[in-house]
């Protein structure tokens, strides 16, 4: 950043004739750098992109589009009431619907302190196929009328939308 | 009467901003100066309006006016006080009308600043700025308004969301909306600039301490909002990539190339158009994160109300805005003046390179931010773009930036001696290398990446130290002659010292949580659970009351090795008005690494508990404040205060510890 003081003098003859480039030249080199880093960017985005993202499906989705048993996805619905069991070792099972579709999850860890049956859920992990989900997160709601969108949106597509659910919430600023 | 006093005064700013917007302009076509200096006048009333307004608010909700559907909706009487104060903007209305309040108060403090600015840029920038009050007045008036009245008026209110009933809700927003709304200051200097069609040293001058300014106040508010997140939420993690912190941290990224080109300009009249463009787009950043938050157009851990009309409105504001300036920008920028030259290795190149480097960083967290939204919008595909992205992109930006920071800042201005920075720089780099060595000895089998993150943060606080050093100690004989050097140093230079080292403590933390290790169990009373370091043993769960909530709370016995701590208290509380459960984790700090225990839901007369043991996780936030005090300090800075009158001056504010 800025130095008021520069740790040495300047020289007289700042800049030796010799190597001195044209205001030309020297915009050239400038954005010539700038594109070898946005390139080395871009190359590194459409890599992750490849890689790193992850889908969003609700069940039907899923059953529909055949998605590829091993895909890593997210997966949201509602928690099919009665479904959620207990096993030893925090080892969580609980049924994700959207009315005409379902998919069992298993899940190891701690429950969002807003998890509860009936309602949306918003699961991360890898689809095993026939219908099981293996979830390594289980994502929190900040607010328990709070309808996850896509969950909303995947359950109005399946016609199961009942609207007041989604009353407006209090945002965090 | 007051809640409509509070009503009224909003409207009376919004024709105020209005006649701050429009008259200077008319003063600078006019060229009449008197017509010009209306901005200041109007600038002052709108700030004193907004304060009347805000505090209007923050009555109706110390009083618990039920007759207020705002208050209704976000507090109850049970509250304690300082969460009654910090319902007024824990929730959207009131939020933005603390926005409102940063963002005139900001226009006043320009009115104030009477001898650093030229009169014409002081009132161009006074008429852009007030354009974005209109904008955000009418946005709150007129979609948002906080006064609406209830009838008839509840007895009792619905309470704030219990996850915002914390201290961090009194910390974390204002100061990420100074940040934020800061911004607006150098966006309106720039658009003045533009309008003026001349622009030099000056300007830079002028808009530093704002950039400064706004700079330190986000660097603290995104500090703050993730120690926040940390230990609320918790999870243990401390920050998510997830669209609302990227909303913040985009302006922060852009704001701090902003910060670096300014230097360039003000020392060396160089890279002129470029920082305009800078400082427009880091506003335009600001509004873009403001749209993201407030619309609700991205999913995220957040939650947040979905009102397609506010979401349109912020639209309209944002295309307004970042279009009209950039179409401005490129209509009068070919005016500006190309400005001094430099050899292709010098300090005015490394900056040039800085800049180059966080424009990529910003852009990519921009494509992984807007990307989902984007591909819903033309194919319907869902998508979440989540840490594994930004490790793949991020990341690999920054790290080169970082390896060459020491270098650029021991370039000379001008023309530098690539040589000799290097070798000025040898010995940090040689110290870090070796810090790697020995951690990659010590954790054989551990995670690989983790200490070449260690020696890169080592290497930038050792020479950042090592700089400070060589100026202080160089050609000086004795003590007393370093101590004077010390003392005569530029404060900006130690600025700039403990902003670079306060990058690399955060780094050191953020790579050591490759280390930190988890452990999950159902614990009876008297079993214990181990995790890294730290094992805990379950005392018991005993019920205790709160003012507004019941809680679980358990009581662990806390030991590090075989050390025994002070005890540790986890609880799971019940917020009684929305009968909602929330988690307050247990923290024990050790040293600069904390133990960290966060409860489950009881089961077979056992309750589910997690430890974490997270080490060396205070250099996160650490480093944050090191580098706001480096802001600070640059602020303080002797060119500055000779710059600006006492009162103006905006280090007065000076900022709390984000703890």
């Amino acid at each position: 950043m800025s130095v008021a003081q520069p740790v040495r003098p300047v020289p007289a003859n700042p800049l030796p004739t010799k190597r001195r480039m044209t205001r030309k030249q020297r915009r050239l080199a400038l954005i010539a750098a700038a594109g070898v880093v946005l390139c080395f960017a871009a190359g590194l985005v459409l890599f992750a992109m490849r890689d790193s993202i992850v889908f969003f499906y609700g069940p039907t989705e899923i059953a529909e589009k055949g998605v590829a048993p091993g895909t890593r996805m997210r997966l949201g619905g509602l928690v099919e009431v009665g479904s959620v069991q207990r096993g030893a070792d925090q080892r969580i099972g609980f049924t994700v619907t959207d009315g005409n579709n379902a998919i069992k999850v298993s899940y190891k860890g701690l429950l969002p302190d807003l998890f509860r049956e009936g309602q949306g859920v918003v699961t991360e992990g890898v689809f095993e196929g026939v219908g099981m989900f293996r979830a390594d997160s289980v994502l929190a709601k900040h607010d328990e009328t709070y309808m996850p969108r896509e969950v909303a949106d995947a359950l109005k597509k399946q016609g199961h939308w009942q609207p007041g659910g989604d009353a407006p919430t209090p945002a965090k600023p | 009467m007051i809640v409509e006093i509070g009503h009224y005064a909003l409207a009376l700013a919004l024709g105020v901003s209005i006649i701050q917007a429009l008259v200077p302009f008319w003063g600078i076509v006019r060229q009449d100066r008197a017509l010009a200096s209306v901005g200041s006048s109007a600038a002052l009333i709108a700030f004193a309006l907004v304060a009347l307004s805000f505090a209007a608010l923050v009555t109706s909700y110390v009083r618990s006016d039920f007759s207020v559907g705002n208050v209704v909706a976000n507090s109850h009487s049970a509250q304690p006080l300082i969460y009654r104060f910090t319902s007024v903007w824990g929730n959207h209305e009131g939020s933005m009308l603390l926005w409102v309040l940063i963002l005139t108060l900001f226009g006043a403090l320009v009115a104030l600043s009477r001898n650093s600015v030229p009169p014409r840029l002081r009132a161009g920038a006074l008429a852009a700025q007030g354009l974005v009050a209109v904008a955000f007045l009418a946005f709150t008036l007129f979609t948002s308004n906080p006064f609406e009245r209830l009838s008839p008026a509840p007895a009792e209110g619905q309470d704030l969301n219990p996850i915002l009933q914390d201290l961090g809700l009194a910390i974390h927003p204002p100061l990420l909306y100074i940040g934020y709304v800061g911004f607006s200051i150098t966006y309106a200097f720039a658009v003045a600039a533009l309008i003026d069609g001349r622009i030099d040293a000056m300007w830079a001058r002028a808009v530093r301490p704002w950039t400064l300014l706004a700079w330190t106040f986000l660097t603290l508010g995104i500090a703050m909002g993730s120690y926040w997140a940390y230990y609320e939420l918790g999870w243990g993690g401390w920050w998510f990539w997830d669209p609302v912190e990227n909303a913040s941290f985009m302006p922060w990224i852009a704001g701090t190339a902003l910060i670096h080109s300014t230097v360039v300009m003000e020392k060396r009249d160089a890279l002129k158009v470029w920082t305009i463009l800078l400082a427009i787009l880091t506003f335009s950043l600001s509004l873009l994160g403001t749209f993201i938050v407030r619309s609700g157009v991205l999913t995220s851990v957040h939650s947040f109300a979905t009102d397609p009309a506010r979401g349109v409105f912020i639209l309209l504001i944002l295309v307004f805005f970042v279009g009209g300036s950039l179409a401005l920008f490129a209509w009068r920028a070919p005016l500006l003046r190309q400005g001094g030259l430099f050899a292709p290795v010098s300090r005015e190149s490394a900056l040039v390179v800085n800049n180059i480097f966080l424009a990529t960083a910003c852009a990519t967290v921009f494509i992984g931010t807007l990307y989902p939204l984007v591909l819903e919008l033309l194919t319907g595909a869902k998508i979440s773009v989540g840490a594994p992205f930004y490790n793949a992109t991020f990341i690999p930006v920054m790290v080169p930036l970082l390896l060459i920071l020491p270098l650029g800042q021991s370039l000379a201005w001008k023309r530098g001696d690539l040589l000799g920075a290097a070798q000025r720089n040898a010995a940090a780099f040689g110290l870090a290398v070796l810090a790697a060595l020995a951690l990659i000895a010590f954790t054989r089998g551990g995670p690989v990446l983790a200490p070449l993150g260690i020696a890169l943060g080592v290497f930038l606080v050792l020479a950042a130290g090592f700089d400070l050093a060589e100026r202080i100690i160089a050609r000086a004989s004795g003590w007393h002659a370093m101590f004077s050097r010390a003392k005569g140093l530029p404060r900006s230079a130690w600025g700039t010292a403990l902003a670079h080292a306060g990058i690399g403590l955060s780094i050191i933390g953020i790579a050591a949580q490759a280390w930190s290790t988890e452990a999950i169990s159902v614990l009876k009373p008297g079993e214990r659970l181990t995790s890294g370091r730290y094992t805990i043993v379950l005392e018991g769960v005993t019920p205790r009351t709160g003012p507004n909530f019941r809680a679980e709370v358990a009581r662990f016995q806390l030991f590090s090795g075989d050390r025994e701590m002070a005890p540790l208290e986890g609880s799971k509380r019940i917020y009684t008005a929305r009968n909602m459960p929330t988690t307050e984790a247990g923290i024990r700090t050790d040293g600069l690494s904390q133990a960290y225990v966060s409860l489950g839901e009881a089961q077979d007369g056992g309750v589910a508990v997690r430890l974490y043991d997270k080490p060396l996780i205070l250099l996160i936030w650490i480093g944050s404040l090191v580098m706001a005090a480096g802001g600070v300090l640059s602020l303080t800075d002797r060119r500055f205060r000779l710059a600006a009158p006492k009162r103006a001056a905006p280090a007065a504010a000076a900022p709390q510890p984000a703890e």
